[in-house]
């Protein structure tokens, strides 16, 4: 038995004995799902149990080092632990922007004594991050940020403003970009700061959004203090870091796009039926078929992708068109879904509405192809960057 | 089996590039619409492309084949498809040499592959009957003659036919039009005596004729694979068959759009290169997104041929409606984006959107395969 094959029957057995029967699952809805931090909530200790076994095996961040909390796997052992956990259904155990966009940062741009403090956190669940990127003048435009930090020695006084802040209003920590210098291009003088939210000076106002829920907030600093050694990377040179981590943010959104539960077709026969083998609704199935051929072809460009890095190609210039084409799909794929729920998408309360869960994810994806890089601006990015059309 | 080309298919591919850029460009094509041609492609030009094995790339070794797979054919199709490459591929190698291997006995075999994969012999597929493809309509009727059948009907469409050397008719010998069991295949001499046929010059300028059939007598060994079973073997031999064509229509497609761009690069008006225009650039940016879902399309459903996948049927669908739907947008953007000049004989583009709609139409269009798409996913 090859290693990667005893690693297979080793994860397997280990899922099976400490996956919780609740964990195995798919979430209903955003509410389900783990973000630990200060004062977490769990809306079922199984939620808790889970989190907790996987963070102590380091699987709650698989391919990070073992030192920061990770699990330390190679790309095999970690797509192994995905299908794996995919087989038996299991519910990610915790996620949020520590994982999928603080933590990769720290390790390429974070020094040893922040990777140290933050990252074994991040893994436990014990810190929730928030991203501090947007201001209400600086949309797509990002680098024109203008949240200033000034030098005062031992600290930088921050004072601004965030606007689409995700969870500012949960979140125990920031990772925020600051204008340092004010005198060069746009994107010369930006810096990257990691603070807590519990300082002084920090006020959080939740925005309320069509869908009704409020996932970003406003966020304001008045005279807030951060210690100098909080700067993360060099000082005025934050724009890099903060390109990196748009790429991640870009990957992250645009796997909304993938299918990851039951094909969207059998959601279409169960609400509106067959006729001779066809969907009763002629006009509806042919956008359905053109919308399930898209995801198809959007999950093998993401595999044909993946296999390229593997091989050693490098990340080739197929992975610009994710964000702009992942969130596209989303939002088509919400839209159908009205049109196959008909009466039942439209309920905004109620049990038998699920709380308008339906509608409420309607409405939120069309956030999907604004924030992180409009779709406009993809496609600026791609005909720019890749086609060299200028 | 990872979605990237590995080192030797990487090579297969730049060599046929290479070959074909300089032996088979869209100027031999013209070429050979020009002086109307009788063969309709160049012979001498076949030989060598069968020299170097491309005829017999995805036939077996030992009926004397290269058994390279159909991953290694469809990157010559592609490759073909940039450089809009007339030849006997589609007809003989990719339809012919891949139904006689899927449904003959041994015998046939022995008899057929080697001479298609020397390309000393052309056998095409002789299937739709109306305007459009729908193979289980099959109505040439097939008439008890003793111990054989007498065929009698009309094909059209049928690849290279004034060229083939034997045509397989799908003939109806039990049931009626519209049911999947009752269609035979036969093998037949291209000059057999009843059949008769014409070559119809069609808009991409390649060969594809009206096949008619006057009680042509067949025997049982004539048969290809099971009397009345043969929508099964064609149900395959149509899935290889239509992605090989989405192979050629990628090149095809990338070829195009490649122009494409670097004319956006060079064209002035208004004081300004066109591809500054923020309505080209973001036409031009869709559709490189979609000719990047093609490439994986392309690629995985050539490997899904190669691996005997259990979805073949459904890969096959849409990769053909994927493939229809992008080379229908980007030929029509080629032409719109070049403006006059793309209207004009003189320039190559032209050629290139009239092989799409021919290629997008053959075995199945876009709604075809689309509709066969959503009745495989059981909607």
């Amino acid at each position: 038995m090859s290693n990667l094959d005893q690693f297979r029957t080793e994860t397997r057995v280990w899922l099976e004995e400490n996956c919780p029967e609740s964990m195995r699952k798919p979430m209903a809805d955003e509410s389900d799902s783990v973000g630990g931090g200060r004062n977490p909530t769990f809306k079922h200790p199984d939620q808790k149990l889970w989190m907790d076994r996987m963070a102590a095996k380091g699987w709650t961040v698989p391919t990070w080092p073992t030192q920061y909390g990770g699990g330390g796997l190679d790309r095999d052992e970690a797509k192994i632990l995905g299908e794996e956990m995919s087989r038996l259904q299991c519910r990610t155990p915790l996620q949020g922007m520590g994982i999928s966009m603080l933590g990769p940062a720290l390790l390429e741009y974070g020094s040893e004594e922040q990777k140290s403090q933050h990252m074994p956190k991040i893994a436990s669940g014990a810190i929730w991050w928030c991203q501090g990127y947007s201001e209400p003048g600086a949309g797509s435009d990002l680098a024109s940020l203008q949240t200033k930090a000034e030098d005062m020695g031992d600290h930088f006084l921050i004072n601004g403003s965030k606007i689409w802040t995700s969870g500012a209003d949960k979140a125990d920590w920031i990772f925020c970009l600051v204008r340092t210098d004010n005198t060069g291009s746009k994107h010369h003088g930006i810096s990257f700061l990691l603070f807590d939210m519990t300082t002084p000076g920090v006020t959080v106002k939740p925005i309320l959004l069509i869908s009704g829920r409020s996932p970003f907030c406003e966020t304001f600093f008045d005279d807030v203090k951060v210690p100098k050694e909080n700067l993360m990377g060099e000082r005025d040179k934050g724009w890099t870091i903060a390109k990196y981590l748009l790429t991640h943010e870009r990957e992250m959104i645009s796997g909304l796009g993938r299918g990851s539960k039951k094909k969207f077709c059998e959601s279409a026969v169960d609400a509106i039926g067959l006729e001779n083998g066809r969907l009763a609704d002629t006009v509806l199935r042919t956008d359905i078929a053109k919308l399930e051929l898209n995801i198809l072809a959007f999950s093998k460009t993401m595999e044909r992708v993946g296999d390229e890095t593997k091989s050693g190609k490098g990340l080739g210039a197929a992975s610009a068109i994710f964000k702009y084409y992942g969130t596209e799909l989303n939002k088509t794929r919400c839209e159908l879904m009205m049109d196959i729920e008909g009466e039942q998408a439209l309920g905004w309360e109620g049990d038998n509405y699920k709380d308008g869960l339906m509608s409420r994810t309607w409405l939120r994806s069309k956030g999907n192809s604004i924030e992180g890089g409009t779709t406009e601006v993809q496609l600026n990015i791609i005909s720019k960057r890749v086609l060299g059309l200028k | 089996m990872p979605l990237v080309l590995n080192e030797e298919q990487s090579m297969l591919k730049d060599a046929a590039a290479g070959f074909l850029a300089e032996k088979a460009p869209v100027a031999a094509l013209r070429a050979l619409r020009d002086e109307r041609n009788a063969d309709g492609f160049s012979r001498d030009l076949w030989q060598e492309m069968a020299e170097m094995g491309w005829a017999g790339i995805a036939i077996p070794e030992n009926y004397g084949g290269l058994d390279y797979g159909y991953v290694g054919l469809g990157l010559i199709l592609e490759e073909m498809g940039r450089q809009l490459t007339v030849s006997p591929m589609q007809s003989s190698v990719l339809v012919g040499a891949t139904l006689i291997n899927l449904a003959g006995n041994d015998a046939q075999k022995q008899a057929l592959l080697p001479a298609i994969a020397e390309g000393k012999l052309l056998v095409s597929l002789a299937l739709q009957e109306g305007r459009h493809h729908r193979p289980a309509h099959t109505a040439l009727t097939a008439t008890a003659n003793g111990d054989g059948f007498s065929l009698s009907g009309e094909k059209v469409m049928v690849l290279d036919a004034h060229v083939a050397d034997k045509m397989i008719i799908a003939a109806r010998t039990s049931g009626e039009a519209g049911d999947t069991a009752g269609v035979s295949l036969f093998l037949v001499d291209g000059d057999v005596q009843g059949l008769s046929c014409e070559r119809v010059i069609m808009v991409d300028s390649r060969n594809a004729g009206k096949v008619t059939l006057n009680n042509v007598v067949v025997s049982k060994g004539d048969l290809i694979g099971e009397l009345d079973g043969g929508m099964a073997v064609l149900e395959k031999a149509l899935s290889i068959a239509n992605i090989g064509l989405s192979a050629e229509l990628l090149g095809l497609c990338l070829q195009s759009f490649e122009t494409t761009i670097e004319y956006l690069k060079q064209r002035k008006q208004f004081e300004a290169l066109i591809g500054s225009f923020q309505s080209l650039q973001h036409r031009a940016a869709d559709m490189f997104a979609e000719l990047e879902l093609g490439k994986s399309m392309v690629l995985a459903a050539l490997q899904a041929i190669d691996n005997d996948d259990d979805d073949l049927a459904l890969m096959a669908a849409a990769t053909k409606a994927k493939l229809c739907e992008i080379a229908e947008n980007v030929t029509n953007e080629t032409i719109q984006m070049h403006g006059g000049i793309g209207m004009t004989d003189e320039y190559d583009m032209g050629f290139y959107m009239k092989r799409a709609r021919a290629a997008q139409q053959t075995f199945g269009d876009y709604s075809y395969q689309l509709d066969r798409f959503a009745c495989l996913n059981g909607f």
